[in-house]
């Protein structure tokens, strides 16, 4: 038997137990890298945040691991999530060279008020997910309660996946469909992006 | 799956959480006072409970806060947890001889006795 037919038998018997646990179902789960944003690392204390209203457009109002998007404004979407008591991920869904701009903007919003602002948009990217077997995918690596009791539309939290940290997002739904959006380290993108894929496949869900 | 509830962000799973070791060690306030036996057993001296005892753990995969547990030792259960800054609050079912002060170990210099 030459290599290359005893790598070809061993795919086959991992397809083999793939096939076993492989429902058969209709649910689906597409998974893309979501478009390059602005990310900025924000930290101050909560009464001040409180107190700030919402500098640049990024609403600070909402209670831990939960948060909030507008894209009501014309510089496009806002994205603010708390991810602890004093700690807040801010994302711009705009161009790169708006970053100087909106961290400008940011400073000059928060004026005297104590804060730390690290611009971050190169450290994470962003997977999303949607459709019917997301939160499925999603379970694979992370143990999270992901219903929509424990998880609902607008929580969002640091997280494992795996062997990753995540912050994991659920966004507004779109159309009947969940939408959740993975923001992980860069050096994990590829490992994140693979193991989702794979998870999707071994579930039955339509990619 | 053991669940652990953060004061900030309630029950959440194990592998998110970090144990900090023994809770509630006051730290001198004037380092250089202590002679070496003294400053060897604030570094290095716990008292290794078994049973109930106050630990720190961290939210390390979550929202990285510290925060203080009661965990029996014995059973790895965690009856309670609490803000970081909060006395210890005692439960009942603490070992015989367990130290109702902030201090939860032997003073130090009584311990090498």
């Amino acid at each position: 038997m030459s290599d290359h037919e005893m790598i070809a038998e061993r795919r086959d018997v991992f397809h083999a137990v793939d096939n076993l646990t492989k429902p058969s179902n209709n649910e689906s789960c597409a998974i893309s890298v979501a478009a390059p944003a602005l990310r900025f690392g924000l930290r101050m204390d909560a009464t001040a945040a409180a107190a700030a209203g919402k500098p640049a457009g990024f609403d600070l109002s909402q209670s831990i691991n939960s948060l909030r998007q507008s894209v009501a404004d014309a510089a496009s979407g806002r994205l603010s999530a708390r991810l602890g008591p004093d700690e807040w991920l801010l994302i711009a869904e705009t161009g790169a060279d708006a970053a100087e701009a909106l961290m400008a903007g940011l400073t000059a919003d928060l004026g005297d008020v104590a804060h730390t602002l690290v611009d971050v948009s190169h450290r994470n990217l962003a997977i999303e997910l949607t459709g019917s077997a997301a939160a499925d995918v999603l379970n694979t690596g992370c143990p999270l309660d992901l219903g929509d009791q424990a998880f609902p539309v607008g929580t969002a939290t640091r997280t494992l996946f795996a062997k990753a940290e995540i912050i994991l997002c659920r966004c507004e739904n779109v159309g009947q469909q969940p939408l959740y959006r993975v923001e992980c380290w860069r050096s994990f993108g590829r490992y994140m992006h693979a193991y989702l894929q794979e998870s999707a496949e071994l579930i039955g869900a339509r990619v | 799956m053991l669940l652990i509830k953060c004061p900030h962000c309630g029950e959440r799973p194990e592998i998110e959480f970090h144990c900090g070791g023994e809770a509630h060690i006051a730290r001198p306030l004037d380092p250089s006072q202590l002679d070496d036996v003294q400053w060897a057993e604030l570094l290095f001296y716990r008292a290794n409970t078994k049973g109930v005892m106050a630990e720190r753990w961290n939210h390390l995969h979550g929202c990285q806060r510290w925060f203080n547990a009661l965990r029996n030792t014995v059973s790895d259960k965690i009856l309670r947890t609490y803000m970081m800054g909060e006395p210890r609050p005692y439960i009942g079912g603490e070992a015989q001889g367990a130290a109702t002060g902030t201090l939860s170990y032997p003073a130090p210099g009584e311990r090498s006795k």
